[in-house]
């Protein structure tokens, strides 16, 4: 049993709303509060930090422990205008960074598709965005963070005084202990918009060659794939390119929006046929704007944010998203291999994103991101039948030689884990013993 | 008055609600002079208003239930030259179970909640009425409306301190200073950690924060927060009494 302090919620979910068992969960706000909820002397429950849970799987989820929720530690702690260094606790949202840098005149070194995560979480899960090809993994620009283990010693980890410890951090999923606070370094932009460019393709090899083309100069791409497409659409996509503009105009984006899914759709909402219909609308109206605009950065990075709960058209019994990543070598066969499976499946939902990894190394034991391509997409939790479709994917991946992303799973089998991340027995040598989830139970117990 | 660099002294920083209005404050550029018992706890909220935009952060530790007012209080507007708004935002919600069996606890609750209060909002009067100026803002409950089976010693003393503030804003009127009564209803804090939070009712401490913004500027002496628990309570105040005894509320 947890201290009082923790109180049994049963709507505490990860994103995909599938996993649903009751958490212990506490909700300090100062970080002198974290070591009476840590110590569990007399008790051998384990802990789990959390951000947003925005983590699509069980990643974020310790049933058989317990879970310590960071939302309430928000506050900056210094920034640096002239080296644009900032240093916050680890629960602040990087949707308030950004209201916070971006009339400053900065931005998120790189960021995830949406802003609703926290600074911990984007550390714990070494996230990417769509400059990834330039700036490589959020971890590439951490410079240090305070770590508080469950046997109440913390320190400052950098990579110079730490290196095993700030490796095992990156992309550790939580499990090295509590970051307490974190120093990352931002990026100068020159304005809040950006020039993007709209190209529609059809076919995986338009893919591939306005892919080549691009990443040297542009320091974003980015394109939505259509997986239910057939026949002469197979593989038809829009590709987005872009580059921060010049002109000084520093507008930040608006948390307030009135639009919200307020309740859980329908099951049938998403079926194959209006899946189809969707992308097919989509693909027009984009391809009638194809060309260059300008667009705010809420809408080039975050298009989704605008609705909040938008995870709740896929009904009650919620979602499964499937992020991997091929390397180079394997990346054209494989990706038109799983295209064709999950064209073939008629599973899809809409949300499908293809775009290439750079070079430049991620830094944690366990991070996701490595050169090559990486599609991610989202499937309504149809039960076995959807399970049984991401193990034919999961052959596929695996016969390539990529790797899944913990951040998005709740089903991966602990051998395709142990395959998409070989260098995890060296980070058992820097897990906190304290902590655990959902998700490290399954694949490394 | 510079808009921009409001003299502003919080009571009570340390509370969700206190907090996330010391921030829309901060990056508005105002001179804050925030309170709270924890040092260590300042100091990290302190530092957090400076770098959103604060011009002026200064931060002492006091017990406010327990600090003579008018000393403390004449300090603090000497620090800021002068006052443009006082938040009063400490206190603590208690347990009704407990306290029914316990005296002591419900005279250290009323010293809190309502004693100590009475003193600052008194002495918050005092210079607010030599200035000529200014918005003195309490943070009170919709527990106050209407005395409820699980929870009224707590609601006595916000439903006496919403009378207190209704009367110094009365007081004031004529002189061109304000005094306003916050009552807001469920408000996801570590106040209300226990409780489920489930339903259209709960809001969270921004929400607050930018009522309070907007009371300290202009408006009534009473604020529900959300808006929408003007007329719940409203509600709760007419039902007739067999109706009301039959709610477990």
């Amino acid at each position: 049993m947890a201290s009082p302090s923790f109180v049994t919620r049963d709507d505490v979910l990860s994103w995909g709303r599938v996993h649903r068992r009751p958490q212990q969960v506490a909700a300090p706000r100062f970080c002198d509060e974290f070591a009476a909820l840590l110590d569990n002397r007399g008790a051998s429950s384990s802990r789990l930090a959390i951000g947003m849970r925005r983590s699509y799987g069980d990643s974020c989820l310790n049933s058989d422990g317990a879970m310590i929720d960071m939302s309430g530690l928000d506050r900056f702690i210094a920034f640096d205008e002239a080296t644009g260094t900032l240093r916050a606790e680890a629960g602040v949202p990087l949707s308030q960074i950004l209201a916070f840098a971006v009339p400053r005149g900065w931005f998120l070194p790189t960021t995830p598709g949406t802003r609703f995560v926290s600074l911990g979480g984007a550390i714990a899960n070494d996230v990417h965005g769509k400059n990834h090809h330039q700036a490589g993994s959020f971890g590439c620009h951490v410079k240090s963070f305070d770590l508080l283990r469950s046997d109440a010693s913390s320190c400052v980890v950098t990579k110079e005084n730490e290196a095993g410890l700030f490796a095992a951090t990156i992309g550790g999923l939580g499990l090295t202990g509590v970051i307490e606070w974190a120093e990352i370094r931002l990026e100068k932009i020159g304005s809040a918009y950006l020039d993007v460019e709209t190209i529609p393709y059809v076919g995986l090899d338009e893919f591939w060659a306005i892919t080549e083309e691009s990443v040297e100069k542009f320091e974003h791409t980015v394109s939505w794939i259509d997986c239910s497409a057939r026949g002469a659409k197979f593989g038809r996509g829009i590709f987005s390119r872009a580059n921060w503009r010049e002109d000084g105009v520093f507008t930040p984006h608006n948390d307030d929006t009135w639009k919200n899914i307020p309740f859980d759709a329908p099951a049938l909402l998403l079926n194959q046929y209006s899946v189809a219909s969707f992308n097919e609308v989509y693909f027009r109206a984009n391809k009638a704007k194809a060309g260059i605009s300008h667009q705010h950065y809420a809408a080039f990075f975050y298009p989704l944010d605008a609705i909040l709960n938008w995870n709740r058209l896929y009904g009650q019994r919620g979602m499964f998203q499937y992020q991997c990543v091929i390397p180079p070598d394997n990346a054209r066969a494989a990706i038109a291999a799983l295209l064709n499976e999950i064209t073939r499946s008629g599973q899809a939902s809409f949300l499908a994103v293809l775009k290439t990894f750079g070079d430049r190394q991620s830094p944690g034991l366990l991070s996701f991101p490595r050169p090559g391509a990486t599609l991610a997409l989202d499937f309504p939790n149809r039960g076995s039948e959807t399970l049984r479709l991401l193990s034919r994917l999961d052959a596929i991946v695996g016969h390539a030689g990529g790797a899944l992303y913990p951040a998005k799973d709740g089903r991966l089998s602990a051998e395709m884990f142990r395959r998409s991340f070989p260098r995890w027995c060296e980070f058992l040598e820097y897990k906190d013993p304290g902590m655990n989830s959902d998700f490290w139970r399954r694949v490394a117990e | 008055m510079n808009d921009a660099n409001k003299r502003i002294i919080i009571l009570g920083v340390a509370s969700a609600i206190a907090e996330a209005t010391a921030r829309i404050w901060a990056a508005q550029g105002a001179r804050l002079f925030i309170v709270a018992r924890d040092k260590g706890r300042l100091d990290t909220i302190a530092a957090d208003l400076k770098t959103r935009g604060a011009v002026e952060v200064t931060a002492v530790a006091i017990d406010c239930a327990k600090a003579n007012t008018a000393l403390e209080l004449d300090a603090m507007v000497k620090t800021l030259g002068g006052l443009d708004v006082l938040l009063l935002a400490y206190g603590t919600l208690g347990e009704q179970k407990r306290l029914e069996a316990d005296p002591e606890a419900v005279r250290d609750l009323i010293q809190t909640n309502f004693t100590s209060a009475v003193a600052w909002c008194l002495s918050a009067s005092a210079v607010l009425e030599r200035q000529r100026s200014g918005t003195l803002v309490v943070i009170g409950s919709v527990a106050g409306d209407r005395g409820r089976r699980s929870n009224f010693i707590y609601g006595a003393c916000k439903g006496g301190l919403a009378r207190l503030v209704e009367g110094i804003a009365h007081k004031l009127a004529p002189i061109g200073a304000r005094a306003v009564i916050i009552k807001p209803g469920f408000i996801d804090t570590p106040m209300t950690a226990a409780f489920e939070k489930k339903g259209l009712l709960w809001a969270k401490p921004d929400v607050v924060a930018g009522l309070i913004v907007k009371a300290a500027e202009r408006g009534g002496p009473v604020v529900y927060a959300p808006a929408f628990w003007r007329w719940i309570m409203l509600v709760i105040h007419h039902l007739p009494t067999f109706l009301f005894n039959k709610l477990n509320i």
